[in-house]
């Protein structure tokens, strides 16, 4: 039966189970078995980075290089778009407001000019890319993120320190309490500490 | 794998691969010579400038060779360990590679450089008033000085390092690492200078009155896109013919297509621009007819060719993360790359026009009629093709019989244990 997961939280609040471990191969093989074990919803919190950590969990790779990519494709086309646009385009919108480019004879080089507009079509790239690349670290990170469960438990506070603590959420779908438990005991932790919501 | 494997790894070349390399140096220096027999009939301006492109193309692949070497000396490196042994050998190649050069040192000193470089032709230089203020500085003997200084240099920096790193192999010291270290950024600064001027010296002063102060980086990037697909299909064709298959592993792969990448490619494509941008930009006649003859007389093509093939297709393919680490796209993309580094010297050498014809001209038109007309080199002659396949194989067999010398890894390196345990994040 759960021990430690005391009467004190109710099932509904129980944010998830947090196993307790003092080194890095412990952690890298509890995130191994937890991975074989079926289990979706946990995470690992460590103090430093622990290389192919992220492997043992079987975490997916990102996509935030693609949505890099079609941000830096956005900048490219809106560089273009703006360059030839005030260099030389005369059209009419929906037929009733006339629309005319600076049309400026820049030391004798055409309107459209492919050679200029690269610097800014680059530099726009650059940016865009850049910013689709911060902007989208935030949004796949679901950050700025206010609270989180992890941090009101004063023991996982060493997760910044000297401990490395293995959590399988509550919202898991395999996730059982005494099956949870029995298997994060059967890591050989240090202890094993209920989270609550 | 740990280091004490390593030495289980099939580190000698042997098999095909052994008896390749003098295979192709025999072949190397048969067509070499057939070629300078079809000298007289083919025109000699066409064969010296063939020669140039197959000179500047193999010494650009040593250089890359060299200056990998150096760097990776002076930051200290640990994940290339497995891979730099090849890039010696590549480099080891200055040992002898001098040779090649000597024809068209010969042919300067003799006074018959006109054939290659008009600033050979010494009544040129005394009449016209801008030639005349370069004529110290591209006077043949000075010209000869200079070479044979880049080339000592050369020679000496490629011997050595490939001596000091097959010297640990045999005793392990840690003192050929220190020893290395030490003198990398030294003779990075004298392999900086004489890359630089030598790019200048040999191919910029084709066309005498032109110059760009961007060229010999433009030749450095084009030399380390040269090499890094060189390095890749080396690696790889030493691995099919099975050799050192676990030493070299996915992330030096990774890691040698992420420099292709980004110097080869796009650092490449950057400085090429900038060169052309401010040309442009600036339209002046003495700058912009370096351009114009690459666009005219059936060179337009060949020069979208290399915006295309050396720069957009390559970006797209090299820029995903599958591409560098799966088996087979890296070498085929290196292979094309190579190839394209090709026609990059090819089209850095070929289009010449006599500074004559550009002069006379007194309209765009008269100027765009003279370059066409005295398009030189336009035309393939097979000596395009056998200058430069000859001295390939040969860099190529030299590599390999460098090779059969040493270890294919360099086993007491005290950091192989970090390159084989290295892991892109």
């Amino acid at each position: 039966m759960s021990e430690v997961a005391s009467n004190t939280i109710a099932r509904e609040n129980l944010y998830g189970l947090a196993a307790e471990f003092a080194t890095t191969p412990g952690i890298y093989h509890a995130a191994e078995e937890a991975h074989s074990a079926g289990y979706k919803w946990f995470d690992c919190l460590v103090p430093f980075p622990v290389h192919g950590l992220d492997r043992a969990m079987g975490v997916k790779m990102t996509i935030l290089p693609i949505l890099v990519f079609f941000g830096g494709m956005l900048g490219l086309t809106l560089a273009c778009c703006l360059q030839i646009f005030t260099n030389s385009l005369e059209f009419d919108i929906w037929a009733l407001i006339p629309v005319v480019g600076y049309q400026y004879d820049v030391s004798g080089k055409p309107l459209l000019g492919a050679a200029a507009f690269v610097p800014v079509a680059f530099e726009m790239t650059v940016l865009f890319s850049a910013l689709t690349a911060v902007f989208g670290t935030l949004f796949l990170n679901k950050l700025p993120m206010f609270y989180h469960p992890t941090l009101k438990h004063p023991a996982l506070a060493r997760a910044t320190d000297d401990r490395f603590y293995l959590v399988i959420e509550a919202r898991d779908p395999k996730f059982r309490l005494d099956e949870v438990e029995a298997f994060l005991n059967s890591l050989n932790p240090e202890t094993v500490i209920a989270l609550e919501k | 794998m740990n280091v004490a494997e390593v030495k289980s790894d099939n580190i000698r070349l042997g098999g095909f691969a052994a008896k390749l390399g003098p295979i192709l140096a025999v072949i190397g220096i048969v067509i070499l010579a057939l070629s300078a027999t079809l000298g007289e009939s083919a025109g000699w301006n066409t064969f010296w400038k063939s020669y140039l492109v197959g000179w500047m193309v193999t010494l650009g692949l040593a250089l890359g060779a060299l200056f990998f070497v150096l760097l990776q000396h002076m930051t200290r490196s640990g994940w290339s360990v497995s891979v730099r042994r090849l890039a010696e050998g590549v480099a080891k190649n200055l040992t002898w590679l001098w040779m090649l050069f000597v024809p068209i040192l010969v042919l300067v000193l003799k006074g018959d450089g006109e054939i290659l470089y008009q600033w050979g032709d010494t009544n040129l230089m005394q009449t016209d008033h801008m030639l005349h203020a370069k004529a110290g500085y591209l006077s043949p003997t000075f010209w000869s000085i200079r070479a044979i200084v880049y080339l000592v240099v050369w020679t000496v920096i490629g011997t050595l390092y490939f001596k000091w790193s097959t010297a640990q192999d045999r005793d392990g010291d840690i003192k050929w690492t220190h020893k290395m270290q030490k003198w990398a950024p030294l003779c990075m600064i004298l392999f900086a200078f004489t890359q630089s001027y030598a790019s200048i010296d040999w191919m910029m002063t084709l066309q005498p009155k032109w110059f760009s102060t961007m060229f010999a980086v433009y030749f450095w990037a084009s030399c380390m896109c040269g090499f890094f697909s060189l390095l890749i299909l080396l690696a790889r064709f030493l691995q099919n013919t099975g050799h050192i298959q676990k030493s070299i592993t996915t992330e030096h792969y990774h890691d040698l297509g992420k420099w292709l990448f980004g110097i080869g490619v796009v650092f490449w494509a950057y400085i090429a621009f900038s060169q052309y941008m401010l040309i442009w930009y600036a339209n002046l006649p003495v700058e912009t007819n370096w351009y114009m003859t690459r666009q005219l007389g059936g060179w337009g093509p060949v020069s979208l060719l290399l915006l295309f093939g050396h720069f957009l297709l390559p970006f797209l393919l090299l820029i995903t993360r599958w591409t560098k680490r799966w088996r087979s796209p890296l070498p085929i993309i290196a292979a094309w790359l190579l190839l394209m580094f090709c026609v990059d010297i090819y089209w850095l050498v070929m289009p010449v026009v006599p500074e004559v014809a550009i002069d006379t001209a007194t309209s765009y038109n008269e100027l765009a009629t003279n370059i066409t007309n005295a398009e030189i080199g336009y035309g393939f002659s097979i000596l395009n093709f056998t200058c430069l396949i000859g001295m390939a194989a040969l860099l190529l067999g030299g590599t390999l019989i460098n090779l059969r010398k040493c270890n294919l890894v360099a086993t007491a390196d005290p950091r192989l244990r970090e390159a084989l345990q290295f892991e892109n994040a």
